[in-house]
């Protein structure tokens, strides 16, 4: 476990991330363990709020830069992505977070999740994963279980459930972790190691849905959740599989982190050979190139 | 025989046989020559195989248009005879490469047979300099004097050697010395040179419009590839890191316009380009840009649809798209261009829009215009004006709690343009967003916001359209036939209105740069006070016609094509002059 403490400034406090904008979750949802988790992380890297920029989709968990100090963006359904990936190249000198649910990224959003991990920013994404639909009042999410009824399953699902981890090391992603918003503590560590890590970062986090989702609870996440075995291998991809396709229990911690991959804003600034002060002699080098 | 001031010749054949570089060496050789050229070209969907054909008109004087019938055709082989013959005026050239075929004879038009294949492979022994034999001949027969060609085919290959050039020079010659022996009394189709300009480039409309983002100070691109759109993006990808600027080549259109959102969030001036159906899947997101009041620009390189239509044919069927398309009210800027020129102008001016008034502009082209080649005067630099957007001084406070009176992004102001903040900005920090909100960025449902924050969205665009870029005007200012027009269709309008002029006719012609919202200022005076309004488009349903009528008067007249291809200069000149027999 890295320090929370380490490189915070004395007189911070989680309330230089707090937008004095009240959260809209229901009580006891799991969400709001995520947003305190947040806060810490951020102290603990005692980032300055004007250099951080939460992104987010649509859907419950999505309202979370509002609740923040720092720069954010609220966007449209599914394309959290898109534009973290927009806001990352545009400027990488900032820190990046984005948040968003599993409809939101392994739905409406499932083709921006796969063509973003490959590319290997380096950002660190959220997903609070409640395995339902839950500010549409509860309708079967692509993490829900087979058989799971809802109003739009009113016998049961029938669709196989997606594995966030596992299609996230599939497609390449360089670190994936799984945490539980019930276990906070880990949680924010999870993010702060997401933050350090150099590249594309994925945390998908239990975080109930305690109004729609009557299966997957806090009481049911924490009689299967078991923290990653103290041997297991971060590097290793194989072994890494084998944690994320386990049901029972299912792993909390870092599953796997691969540090040798070079972040998508690196190898794009690498094609630059020049900057602002070039563009007249580009242009006037097009203009007499077309004369 | 009258002396001739424009011609037209056509080079038709396979599809990736050349047709295409053989033109434009024809157009830049030309150019060279003082003359004026304006090229058509279509191709087929398909990669190799299918029928191509690629148009060079030269004259001189200013052309316009792509030319009506072809004066001059040079027939590759049997299928590209088949095909264009149709177009080839009577008493025009047909050469045909006789080692593919032989024609028979018509006595509709002069034919002449060239071995093409022949010189190049059994003469030269370059097969791939059948192109080059082609130029010469085209060149031999107007009358260009050699050197320009020369010196244009030496610029093109000197940096592959001396035996590179000289190989192609001997093409060239070999070319020329053909037609002088075999293609007499060729009187008919000369013209006489006019000056050299020496202040020409020769570009495409796509590169035209794509230097003059670079001129506008665009730095990141997010696009995906789609005809006839991918030629920005395929520019853009080799000059932008010159500058520090970025291209990304997204998975779909969707993540394109939001990685453009994005990075203009974080302070970039981004754009992206499409057609038609990229369009169709940016929607949702041009939303989020009205809604968040992020300037971006969307270049409409328009195709015939719908659907996946026809890929690499020409029509103007996206204005309904581009300034109404959506859900809920989502005012955003049109802006079309009207050549290749004009691109360059029009692309700066979008950007500038989109800065100024924080929001999405849409720059509309068409598969005629991006595609084409014309000689034009080169861009002077030093006039471009470059518009940034208005900016949030930063109060040196890092911390921003908006209840306790924070920044308010979306402050209500006279012309509905407020402060942007840049992230790294201190106390600049807010959340963009697609939901409504109120000044400070915070999402709020009550009647009152959302009625002010409309009224704001709106009164951009109210004060947006008063810079709205001088429109295009051709003709007699006090004829009482108008005619409204739009894009390179502008063109066409212009070559018809000069020859109902020769005619006696008086016709007046405007074409808007800004489509949406109408520049009432530049349009009204003259929809409602000429006799008849005729309104010219590439589409069925007539979409300026329609939002016009909407604005002005329901009597207009409607000129529509819609079959993939252009207008010709007399459908218009013929149904003008229809119109007002009408009358009588």
């Amino acid at each position: 476990m890295s320090d929370l403490a380490e490189g915070r400034p004395a007189e911070l406090t989680i309330d230089e991330y707090k937008s004095g904008e009240k959260p809209t979750w229901c009580p006891g949802c799991g969400d709001f363990g995520v947003l305190n988790a947040v806060y810490n992380a951020l102290l603990a890297k005692g980032y300055n709020s004007k250099d951080v920029v939460c992104i987010s989709g649509i859907g419950c968990s999505s309202r979370l830069p509002y609740f923040m100090s720092t720069y954010g963006f609220h966007s449209i359904h599914g394309r959290a992505m898109p534009i973290a990936t927009g806001i990352k190249v545009g400027n990488p000198e900032l820190k990046v977070l984005a948040f968003g649910g599993d409809g939101d990224a392994f739905a409406i959003g499932a083709g921006h999740f796969v063509h973003a991990v490959r590319r290997n920013l380096d950002l660190t994404y959220v997903i609070m994963d409640n395995a339902i639909y839950g500010l549409t009042k509860g309708q079967t999410s692509p993490t829900s279980m087979v058989g799971f009824q809802t109003k739009t399953t009113p016998s049961g699902s029938n669709d196989r459930p997606l594995n966030p981890l596992m299609l996230a090391i599939t497609a390449g992603a360089t670190f994936v972790a799984r945490a539980f918003s019930g276990k906070p503590k880990e949680l924010a560590d999870l993010i702060v190691k997401g933050i350090d890590h150099k590249g594309f970062a994925v945390i998908d986090v239990f975080s109930p849905c305690p109004t729609f989702n009557k299966v997957n609870t806090f009481k049911a996440y924490r009689e299967e959740v078991a923290s990653v075995p103290a041997n297991h291998d971060p590097s290793d991809k194989v072994a890494a599989l084998g944690l994320a396709n386990s049901e029972h229990p299912l792993y909390t911690g870092v599953i796997y982190e691969d540090t040798g991959v070079p972040t998508y804003e690196e190898s794009l600034s690498k094609l630059h050979v020049g900057g602002e002060e070039n563009r007249r002699k580009v242009i006037d080098g097009m203009l007499a190139r077309y004369s | 025989m009258t002396a001739i001031h424009d011609i037209v010749i056509r080079v038709a054949g396979e599809s990736g046989e050349g047709i295409q570089s053989t033109g434009i060496l024809l157009a830049q050789a030309v150019a060279r020559g003082g003359f004026h050229v304006i090229t058509y070209w279509t191709v087929p969907a398909e990669i190799k195989g299918g029928h191509a054909l690629f148009q060079v008109r030269l004259g001189d004087h200013r052309l316009y248009a792509q030319g009506d019938q072809v004066d001059i055709l040079l027939a590759f082989n049997q299928e590209a005879y088949d095909l264009n013959t149709k177009d080839l005026r009577e008493g025009g050239l047909l050469l045909y490469d006789s080692a593919d075929f032989t024609p028979p004879e018509t006595g509709r038009w002069r034919q002449v047979p060239v071995p093409l294949t022949d010189i190049a492979k059994n003469q030269l022994k370059f097969e791939l300099g059948k192109n080059v034999v082609a130029v010469g001949v085209c060149s031999a027969l107007f009358g260009l004097p050699t050197q320009h060609a020369e010196r244009l085919l030496r610029d093109r290959w000197q940096r592959k050697g001396e035996e590179v050039v000289q190989i192609n020079m001997r093409a060239l010659q070999a070319g020329i010395d053909y037609v002088e022996r075999n293609v007499p009394n060729r009187e008919e189709y000369r013209i006489e040179a006019p000056p050299i300009r020496p202040n020409t480039i020769v570009l495409s409309g796509s590169q035209s419009l794509s230097l003059g983002t670079l001129a506008a100070g665009a730095n990141f691109f997010a696009g995906y590839p789609i005809t006839p759109a991918s030629d920005v993006m395929e520019f853009l990808a080799s000059e932008l890191p010159k500058t520090g600027g970025t291209v990304i080549q997204a998975e779909d259109e969707m993540a394109s316009i939001a990685m453009c959102l994005g990075a203009s969030y974080a302070g970039r001036k981004a754009l992206t380009s499409t057609s038609g159906p990229g369009m169709s899947l940016m929607m949702e997101a041009l939303g989020l840009g009205t809604m968040a009041e992020l300037p971006v620009v969307v270049v409409d390189a328009q195709r015939a649809g719908p659907s996946t239509g026809l890929p690499t044919k020409h029509e103007q069927g996206d204005l309904y798209l581009a300034a109404l398309g959506g859900h809920g009210e989502v005012p955003r800027i049109v802006i079309a261009t009207t050549g290749v020129e004009d691109s360059f102008y029009q692309a700066i001016n979008a950007f500038n829009l989109a800065e100024k008034y924080q929001c999405p502009v849409i720059l509309m082209s068409d598969t005629v215009l991006m595609m084409r080649m014309e000689a034009i005067e080169k861009p002077d630099l030093n006039k471009v004006e470059v518009i940034d957007r208005l900016l949030f001084e930063p109060n040196g406070h890092s911390q921003v709690h908006p209840e306790e009176g924070g920044f308010l992004r979306y402050a209500q102001t006279e012309t509905g343009v407020s402060p942007m903040s840049i992230p790294g900005m201190p106390g600049g920090q807010y959340v963009a967003t697609g939901l409504e909100h109120n000044d400070t960025g915070r999402p709020r449902y009550d009647p009152r916001t959302h009625s002010t924050m409309t009224e704001k969205r709106f009164r951009k665009m109210a004060h947006a359209v008063l810079d709205a870029p001088p429109p295009d005007r051709h003709g007699d200012p006090d004829a009482e036939i108008g005619i409204v027009t739009w894009g390179s269709t502008m063109g066409n309008v212009i070559e018809a209105v000069d020859r109902l002029a020769e005619r006696g006719l008086k016709v007046d012609a405007i074409a808007p740069k800004m489509l949406w919202p109408l520049p009432d200022h530049q349009l009204r005076d003259f929809v409602m006070n000429k006799r008849k309004v005729i309104v010219v488009e590439v589409n069925y349903s007539g979409q300026l016609a329609q939002l016009l009528a909407a604005r002005y008067r329901n009597d207009l007249v409607r000129l529509n094509t819609y079959g993939g291809v252009p207008f010709k200069v007399a459908d218009i000149v013929n149904f003008v002059e229809s119109e007002v027999a009408q009358r009588v």
